[in-house]
């Protein structure tokens, strides 16, 4: 299924080296691509492949369980062709820094700062990388895995949470 | 020519047309806007951050507390992102119930919006009517979930329980008299020269630039792009209803005041429809891995009470896997993303709000304008600060 999505045809004629995955889960297709080439991918998708907004960028950590500490995630939407593409590519925590994607979407702004600030990876090229949502002074980047529920300096919660 | 200097001006984040906590700086060459600084996060509670501390079931109440204005819409998005990672089906009631739910949700939303943005451009009578009639939503809200606000009604596979038999008479009264309410905004607003000097022209983005900076929902179809996720990409059924996506042509504050308005008219009209198609039957879907048992057998087996046990205390296990969920909230994309390492919480609960992504446009929208329509553009953008910090 997933090998005939119109974008995957086509990233795999045009990016065959640097596609590392394609996965199909409930309808959805990811692709996991190399860092290196990820703004090439996704200017390649918005101009040749209508995939004019960016829904959205958010990024996940997989603290001890995978090699990559950080998994970069472009949600990606077409307007002309009503269907939806995940783009993931992976960053490592020794190299936790990857190329803005402003360029190609102006949407991207906001959510690279909020990533910026609560998961600590830089934007390289980003005009205005500043916390979002955390106060200018916060130490720490709270949605990484190894950041306490409870905060910093505070007793773990001893109830039950779940 | 004597040289000029820019001024800057702290707007927020305690300041009535703020819309709750939005913290503006403004740098003004005389009353002219020449940029804006907005700084959020006053109102963040760290909503992902707990949901990966929880069972699936569990996260259902922290979704309320994002759009607050519309939580049946936020309840509605995290579900369908469950019960698509969970592949399960939902009973054609519960999706039907969901449906007038959602639409009365967007009714309630709407008019919170358009007394807010009249209140902050100067016409009070119009805030006064319209919180009359998103009262009547909530006494339905009250009705079927016993909240007005933090409703958690629906479930993962169905809904808590049935809706009482007065709901059908309530909502159908509703949306009987809501056209006329309508017009009646419409009297006081539309051809108002005061409304229109303060709206046409306003905050003016072209189709092209508000698809760039994200924007969705009615913000989006003001500027004329066609595109409805219930239309587009039907969730929970909308593939059943007939509706029209209203889109506007100039791009201005008026043009997407005009889109609501005519959006709340189509909800009225879905509404109508889904009423016809209810018909009596289960609200919860036969998949007793996932769901909450129905509440007689918690009271009166042990084999029930178990089950119940086991649900509110463990969860269920997803499969490994991700998906995400797009729904058309009353302000735009809402987008639950959920990533699920095969335990019973999530490894990450990614929540896309369309008001973060729209308020990103403000600056563009404004600048050049004075200060005074930049209020008219932040009631345009109609955001709520729940969903943006989150």
């Amino acid at each position: 299924m997933a090998e005939n999505n119109r974008a995957v045809v086509k990233l795999k004629e045009t990016f065959a080296a640097s596609i590392i995955d394609v996965v199909e889960f409930r309808g959805e297709v990811t692709v996991t691509v190399a860092k290196n080439a990820i703004i090439e991918i996704l200017s390649f998708l918005k101009q040749s492949l209508q995939y004019n907004l960016l829904t959205d960028l958010t990024a996940v950590d997989y603290l001890g369980k995978k090699e990559e500490r950080f998994m970069m995630v472009y949600l990606l939407y077409s307007i002309p062709n009503k269907d939806r593409l995940r783009i993931k590519t992976p960053v490592t925590e020794a190299d936790c820094t990857i190329p803005t994607a402003i360029p190609v979407w102006k949407t991207a702004n906001w959510l690279e700062r909020e990533v910026f600030d609560l998961f600590g990876i830089t934007f390289s090229g980003h005009p205005d990388l500043r916390r979002i949502l955390m106060t200018d002074d916060w130490v720490g980047h709270p949605l990484r895995k190894d950041y306490p529920l409870q905060g910093p300096d505070r007793e773990p919660y001893k109830g039950r949470l779940s | 020519m004597a040289a000029t200097e820019t001024m800057t001006l702290n707007m927020g984040p305690q300041h009535p047309s703020t819309h709750g906590v939005l913290r503006l700086v403004l740098e003004l060459d005389g009353e002219v806007i020449v940029k804006v600084t907005p700084h959020i996060g006053f109102l963040h509670r760290g909503v992902e951050k707990l949901s990966e501390h929880r069972t699936y079931h569990q996260i259902l109440p922290l979704t309320d507390r994002l759009d607050y204005l519309a939580p049946m819409s936020n309840n509605l998005g995290y579900i369908l992102a469950v019960e698509k990672l969970m592949a399960v089906e939902v009973p054609d009631r519960a999706e039907t119930i969901r449906i007038i739910m959602a639409e009365l949700t967007r009714l309630e939303s709407h008019l919170v919006w358009i007394a807010c943005h009249a209140l902050d451009i100067g016409a009070m009578t119009v805030f006064i009517y319209a919180f009359r009639e998103r009262e009547t939503v909530m006494e339905i809200y009250e009705l079927i979930s016993g909240a007005r606000m933090t409703s958690n009604f629906f479930r993962v596979g169905g809904l808590s329980q049935d809706v009482p038999d007065e709901f059908v008479k309530k909502v159908s009264d509703f949306i009987d008299v809501m056209p006329g309410y309508l017009d009646q905004y419409e009297g006081l607003l539309t051809t108002n020269p005061i409304w229109l000097k303060r709206t046409v022209g306003n905050g003016v983005i072209s189709a092209e630039d508000a698809i760039d900076i994200g924007l969705t929902g009615p913000a989006l179809r003001g500027s004329g792009v066609d595109w409805d996720l219930r239309r587009d990409n039907p969730y929970s059924g909308y593939e059943k209803y007939q509706f029209k996506v209203p889109t506007g042509e100039n791009c201005d504050t008026f043009d997407r005041y005009k889109v609501r308005l005519i959006e709340m008219r189509e909800a009225c009209k879905i509404v109508r429809q889904a009423l016809d198609r209810l018909t009596p039957g289960p609200v919860l879907a036969d998949c007793p891995q996932v769901c909450y048992p129905p509440k007689e057998n918690v009271y009166n087996s042990i084999e029930g009470l178990i089950h119940h046990f086991k649900i509110a205390s463990e969860g269920f296990v997803a499969p490994e896997g991700e998906v995400y969920q797009g729904v058309e909230a009353p302000k735009g994309e809402l987008g639950f993303y959920i990533v699920s390492d095969g335990g019973n919480m999530p490894e990450r609960l990614r929540i896309r709000p369309p008001s973060f992504v729209n308020l990103q446009a403000i600056e563009q929208m404004s600048v050049g304008s004075m200060i005074a329509d930049l209020v008219a553009v932040i009631g345009t953008l109609d955001i709520v600060l729940g969903e943006i910090d989150r």
